[in-house]
């Protein structure tokens, strides 16, 4: 019984690298919420997942919290946002996207041989998830770095925060609950002001382009 | 003896569902497209009347443009026997483990290369140069995939691979995930099919396959077209091996290999389908994105070898 489900934490863990990779290199904003949608998906699966092996409920709650928020309430946010600031193109990205998959495998390898002896250590059930929630979280940061234009940050921030949850839930069993609603609480408002700024940066510089903002040293 | 009627049986059900299954897979894309379709017996018409056609030669032909077709369908019908598609019990799968099978794949593709040079025409040359940026990009993709089902395997021969995976508990191998999605990447691109390129134009901008082939006709040509339908397959047959080999049976008993047959063909029709839908889905990649579309494959590839490294799974 318990075999099978470490397998499905395990194959929950892959999907949650993959689509970090998939991220990483899509190239639309529309598919990149979805994307992310699907990524908080995948979280809330694997939650669940543990939840039932481990006996332990909250985490049911926090499945249930991740379930409402992050897969309808926040991509719902984001589509508004899109639509009102029409930003259909394509995403521009600094480097090119083969060169960030392959800085993205490296991430991987060093993410892979950061986590292996803390993940010796850990008796949780599954602890070589470790070192793929920790893959995912530079590979997030990494896709903040390489994109230049406001809601590919965002999502990049977001997703981020994803994988950290993936982590606490798949290493330690989750944080306690009032930990877990403090975190969902500040991506929320996160979120929101992150939206507001966007509409501000677009009033100012009539484009969403991170780089204009350099211009507000010199004034 | 038997081992050796399971060989000749295997070769020549593989020899004859091949174009049955190109033909599944044109009528389903029709079928997409709101089209009625030519039926999936298509490609044995197609075969019989280039089988009785005269075959032209160039002037400038070389003695290597006449041998080539002969080579490439030799290379494509060892590589259908050598895959375990309905018994793992194959004298000639000994012969050859996955990496050969990549070799032999990249032996008929610089072949079939040199001849479209042979000839000296420009979409000859144009298509050659194509097929081996496609092919270079490609075969480290495919010897990753390979690769992240030895490391399950701790054997590079298909039949180790399948035995263990089929006749073992049922088992979630995330790293098989990783390996299957790259494999359908590099499927589309070593099979000429969508994105990577239509497989129903000879518009001269697009066409890969169909570039080098275009100096061909008559029987040489239908050799060359039944061996990509053999490509398709043996492809398609990997495929199953690696992921989906439920159903090939470890001996020899006809009932089982019959039962085999069944599967098989089942586990074809359907996809085919997949196939299909895949195509008529997606657009047409510009060939200098092919590249992209074949470093997402290699990088899925590694990421499973890695993550069945760390998972230990």
């Amino acid at each position: 019984m318990s075999n099978i489900s470490i397998q499905l934490i395990n194959l929950f863990a892959a999907f949650l690298l993959m689509l970090a990779f998939a991220m990483l290199a899509q190239r639309r904003v529309l598919n990149l919420v979805h994307i992310y949608a699907l990524q908080g998906f995948t979280v809330v699966a694997a939650t669940s997942v543990v939840a039932y092996v481990t006996h332990q409920d909250h985490l049911y709650f926090s499945a249930v919290m991740t379930l409402v928020l992050k897969v309808f309430f926040i991509p719902w946010v984001l589509h508004r946002l899109i639509k009102r600031l029409n930003v259909r193109w394509d995403v521009e990205t600094l480097i090119n996207i083969p060169s960030t998959m392959l800085v993205g495998i490296v991430l991987v390898v060093f993410a892979f041989n950061l986590a292996l002896p803390v993940s010796r250590l850990s008796s949780s059930v599954s602890p070589g998830t470790l070192g793929i929630a920790l893959a995912c979280v530079l590979l997030s940061f990494m896709m903040m770095i390489t994109r230049s234009k406001a809601i590919p940050q965002v999502i990049g921030f977001l997703s981020m925060e994803n994988a950290l949850v993936f982590a606490a839930t798949s290493a330690t069993y989750g944080m306690p609950m009032v930990v877990e609603l403090g975190i969902a609480l500040d991506v929320l408002v996160g979120v929101f002001i992150l939206g507001l700024f966007m509409f501000q940066i677009r009033e100012q510089f009539e484009s969403l382009d991170i780089s204009h903002l350099e211009n507000l040293k010199e004034g | 003896m038997s081992q050796l009627l399971s060989q000749v049986f295997a070769t020549l059900s593989a020899l004859l569902l091949a174009p049955l299954l190109l033909g599944w897979v044109d009528q389903s894309r029709a079928w997409l497209a709101n089209r009625s379709g030519p039926g999936i017996l298509q490609p044995y018409r197609t075969l019989h009347k280039l089988f009785n056609k005269e075959s032209v030669m160039a002037d400038t032909a070389s003695p290597l443009f006449r041998f080539v077709p002969y080579l490439i369908f030799g290379c494509m019908l060892l590589a259908s026997a050598i895959i375990p598609t309905l018994s793992t019990d194959l004298p000639l799968a000994r012969a050859a483990d996955a990496i050969a099978l990549v070799g032999l794949f990249a032996l008929a593709r610089v072949f079939l290369a040199l001849a479209a040079m042979d000839i000296g025409t420009a979409f000859g040359t144009l298509g050659a140069r194509r097929e081996m940026l496609i092919g270079f990009l490609a075969e480290p993709a495919l010897l990753t995939v390979l690769f992240s089902s030895s490391l399950i395997a701790n054997s590079t021969a298909l039949k180790t691979i399948v035995n263990k995976v089929s006749q073992n508990e049922f088992t979630i191998y995330p790293s098989l995930v990783f390996a299957a999605m790259a494999f359908v990447l590099v499927f589309l691109a070593e099979n000429a099919r969508v994105p990577v390129d239509n497989p129903a134009t000879h518009l001269e901008l697009t066409m890969i396959h169909e570039a080098l082939i275009l100096e061909y006709s008559g029987r040489h040509l239908a050799l060359l077209e039944w061996a990509a339908a053999l490509k398709l397959f043996a492809y398609s047959t990997i495929g199953i091996a690696l992921f989906l080999p439920w159903g090939i049976t470890g001996g020899m008993d006809p009932q089982r290999v019959i039962l085999a047959l069944v599967f098989l063909i089942l586990k074809l029709a359907l996809l085919g389908v997949i196939l299909a839908l895949v195509e008529t889905l997606s657009a047409k990649l510009r060939i200098f994105r092919v590249p992209e579309f074949l470093a997402t494959a290699f990088l899925l590839g590694v990421i499973g070898m890695l993550t069945h490294i760390l998972l230990g799974s």
